[in-house]
């Protein structure tokens, strides 16, 4: 692996590097799922081209509406359910036209999906891809619902999270069951990079990790939690306090898996209580009536679980 | 020197393939079409040639990796059948609207349910409305020939659209037959090297594929691609006459057997032709009776304006359809040669049959009936029933 | 622009084959700062240049000039607010 140990400069960050997405794009404002793509193909090395390709969902509908590119990289969408097997046809294209001598330039591939097109529906065609080891990144950058057909429930959605096919109701206390666990069972296909992220102060954590995930040799698995104003209820200027609660109480770990190997990137000072977290979002507002306190003990009861599995792991 | 040999069909189409020496092949396995990949890869293993293989996981994703993969700028295919051509589905509109020039093989299987591997042409009859170009056998050799021009077709500037070459499963995909192959350096010459103008790799530009279209794009795209598939009939022929230089054989939309003079056609597609024309020759020498056959080789584009031409003369016609429509009303391929027919002014009687079901056989004497009905009706300019099936225990 | 080849009265054939395009980031053509029901307004005096406001923006409308200061691409720019929540030196506020 390339720059691995490199010293993190941000100044340097915002003054030299320059944005590969573009604006223009049509995400909504405050878009966590915008920023998410930003920071990936930021981290790429700017003498190397790239190929980008994308899931059907908010992000291809906003930034490739014919005949408005938002990328400087080519960039290939071809459904919802296959961004891994496209990107596997394009990457062993790449291999060879290049053994053929009919390409000299660096390419670098890099697939984005939202969690519907990542954890449900391309999930067989993700599968394959990252068993069979292809060089590129898959991002995932998980706002938690399927947002662009109008925040319905994926298995990435969190327990008791009201959303547009798990409402809230007389009778019904959200999502019923607990979100898939996608960064381990990506870890399980033996690939040789995972990492767990989201944005954070200076984004450190974000920018060095989507480098080696791009820049390691194989298949590598990127989960950027993606906070969406419109589907969790929170407003648009938020966002980096919605990362940041949603780090400091545990919810979303960040960690980095190297060749089966778990490391936490963060460990909070004081873990914050999940209703921290939970407080700010229209989607668990119906957690806050009196009556459902034992909701809350148990989503924190659950946070706890998942949290002391991880530093097993990490063997912490 | 055409080279002579004993060939199953898809022993015959991987032939081809070695001779193209495309870049990417993702595929997956089923029944019939799995030998073509199986030759294919250990054609690899031999260092035989410099294809990549993608072991996808499924047919979604063969076709998915051939899109990106021929997006990319790679000379792409894939080979499938039945069920698969099924999950494939959304992909194929995909790779046909990207006006992406890639290859199916396609060995013809009845669809589910029930679970059925023997020959029909359900599934590609299904997908005829995808924007593929869809070539038909009757035989290995057929099968080969088409494949070596596929790319030709698919390739040129003013079609980049995918084909699709079917031949019949098991009948033709495994049945061995003799077979006379091109030399590999005049399929070499023939199909040439893949250089495409735009491409996903192409370091002069970058390049973006499968936009949202609103609905202001979205009518004028898909009336280009039709204006892709008008082209098409033009450049198939082309390539037709092309390819008969280095072979000596002869393609066109459709071939006439004993059509000429015929007073009584049937029209089919497929193997089935070869035991239609076995019956042909029967008649003809024992009755005089004037038959002959239209066998279509190319479905779509569909030739409307030939077809009818071809039966100009004929008194009554027969279309034999190995796949239901479940319209009610008979067959895709029935449906649209009675549409020739009115739409070229030409009222005659016209049936329907429903033949070969799941790999049901059909014999020279169900086509003698046949004859006999188109006779019959001739005479009497009466229809029974004008959608009928061949082989139904009733 | 992108907008002269290609646009809403295109008839269908000077559309680009398969809906493909060949040009790199032509969505800059397309102005989302129209979507703004409030923006940003930069204070350079209290601007410190921690540059914390930089990558949080969706839009990547908030760019890093050679001297080291910032400008904000209000064409592009939605008025989300994320920048100016994110700076410690009350140097952004949002005005409607």
């Amino acid at each position: 692996m390339e720059n691995n140990n490199k010293p993190y400069n941000f100044k340097k960050e915002m003054t030299t590097k320059k944005d590969r997405f573009v604006p223009g794009h049509r995400m909504c404002a405050g878009c966590g799922g915008a920023v998410a793509v930003r920071s990936v193909l930021r981290s790429l090395h700017e003498e190397d081209k790239a190929v980008i390709g994308n899931a059907t969902g908010c992000l291809e509908v906003s930034s490739y509406m014919y005949p408005y590119s938002a990328y400087e990289d080519s960039y290939i969408h071809n459904a919802f359910e296959n961004a891994g097997a496209t990107m596997s046809g394009v990457e062993t294209a790449y291999n060879v036209l290049k053994k053929k001598g009919k390409i000299d330039d660096t390419y670098k591939f890099i697939t984005f999906g939202g969690d519907g097109g990542t954890y449900d529906i391309g999930f067989q065609s993700l599968s394959g891809a990252m068993e069979r080891g292809h060089d590129f990144v898959y991002v995932c950058y998980d706002n938690g619902a399927y947002m662009n057909t109008g925040t319905q429930r994926s298995s990435a959605t969190p327990r008791f999270a009201d959303t547009t096919t798990t409402p809230a109701g007389k009778v019904s206390s959200g999502k019923v069951q607990v979100r898939k666990d996608l960064a381990a069972i990506m870890v399980e296909h033996g690939i040789p990079y995972v990492g767990q992220t989201t944005f954070l102060g200076n984004f450190k954590d974000i920018y060095t990790k989507s480098e080696k995930a791009i820049y390691t040799p194989g298949a590598a698995f990127l989960n950027v939690l993606s906070p969406c104003p419109r589907g969790w209820g929170y407003e648009t200027s938020d966002m980096m306090e919605m990362c940041r609660l949603a780090v400091e109480t545990c919810y979303w770990p960040l960690f980095e898996v190297v060749d089966g190997t778990w490391t936490l990137s963060y460990e909070p000072k004081n873990k914050l209580p999940i209703e921290d977290f939970l407080r700010p979002q229209r989607r668990f507002k119906h957690l806050f009536k009196p009556e459902n306190e034992y909701l809350l003990n148990e989503f924190q009861k659950m946070v706890d679980e998942q949290w002391n599995n991880l530093l097993v792991k990490c063997n912490l | 020197m055409a080279i002579r040999e004993r060939l199953s069909g898809n022993e015959a189409v991987a032939y081809a393939i070695k001779q193209i020496n495309p870049d990417v092949m993702p595929a997956f396995p089923i029944t019939p079409s799995t030998e073509i990949p199986q030759y294919v890869a250990s054609y690899i293993a031999n260092g035989e040639i410099d294809t990549e293989f993608i072991h996808v996981e499924s047919e979604h994703s063969s076709m998915s990796a051939t899109i990106g993969a021929s997006a990319a700028g790679a000379r792409a295919l894939t080979a499938t059948s039945s069920c698969g051509l099924a999950l494939m589905w959304e992909e194929l509109y995909v790779a046909a609207s990207n006006r992406l020039p890639v290859v199916l093989a396609l060995v013809n299987r009845a669809l589910s349910g029930p679970i059925n591997i023997n020959a029909d042409h359900s599934d590609s009859m299904g997908a005829r409305d995808s924007g593929w170009i869809q070539i038909y056998a009757e035989s290995n050799q057929e099968a080969y020939d088409n494949f070596v021009q596929s790319f030709r077709i698919a390739e040129h500037k003013d079609v980049k659209l995918p084909v699709m070459i079917c031949q019949d499963g098991f009948i033709t995909s495994h049945g061995v037959e003799n077979i006379e192959l091109v030399e590999d350096d005049l399929v070499k010459g023939f199909v040439g090297e893949y250089e495409p103008e735009h491409y996903l790799l192409n370091a002069n530009e970058a390049m973006a594929v499968g936009p949202y279209a609103v609905s202001n794009y979205y009518m004028e795209s898909k009336r280009a691609q039709t204006e892709a598939l008008h082209n098409a009939k033009r450049v198939i022929l082309e390539i037709a006459e092309e390819y008969e230089k280095i072979s000596g054989r002869k393609y066109g939309f459709f071939e006439e057997y004993k059509l000429d003079d015929a007073d009584y056609a049937i029209v089919i597609i497929g193997s089935a032709a070869g035991t239609c024309k076995a019956a042909v020759d029967e008649i003809r020498e024992k009755t005089g009776k004037k038959v002959g056959i239209l066998k279509i080789r190319v479905f779509r584009p569909f030739p409307e304006e030939e077809i009818a031409q071809a039966l100009k003369n004929v008194k009554s016609v027969a279309i034999l359809d190995r796949s239901e429509m479940f319209a009610g009303t008979g067959g895709p391929l029935g449906a649209e040669v009675t549409a020739a027919l009115y739409r070229a002014g030409m009222f005659k009687e016209v049936v329907n049959y429903i033949y070969g079901l799941g790999g049901r056989d059909i014999t020279v004497s169900d086509f003698e009936d046949v004859y006999d009905e188109l006779a019959r009706m001739a005479q009497t300019h009466e229809v029974r029933d004008n959608y009928k099936y061949i082989g139904l225990r009733e | 622009m992108i907008s002269d080849k290609i646009n809403e009265s295109s008839p269908w054939y000077e559309l680009t084959e398969g809906n493909k395009i060949y040009e790199a980031a032509t969505s800059r053509q397309f102005k989302t700062g129209e979507w703004r029901t409030q923006e940003p307004v930069h204070d350079d005096e209290k601007c410190k240049e921690c540059y914390l406001c930089v990558p949080v923006c969706p839009d990547m409308s908030i760019l890093v000039g050679e001297d080291g200061k910032l400008a904000f691409d209000m064409e592009h720019c939605k008025g989300c607010g994320i920048c100016a929540k994110v700076c410690p030196f009350d140097a952004i506020r949002m005005e409607a």
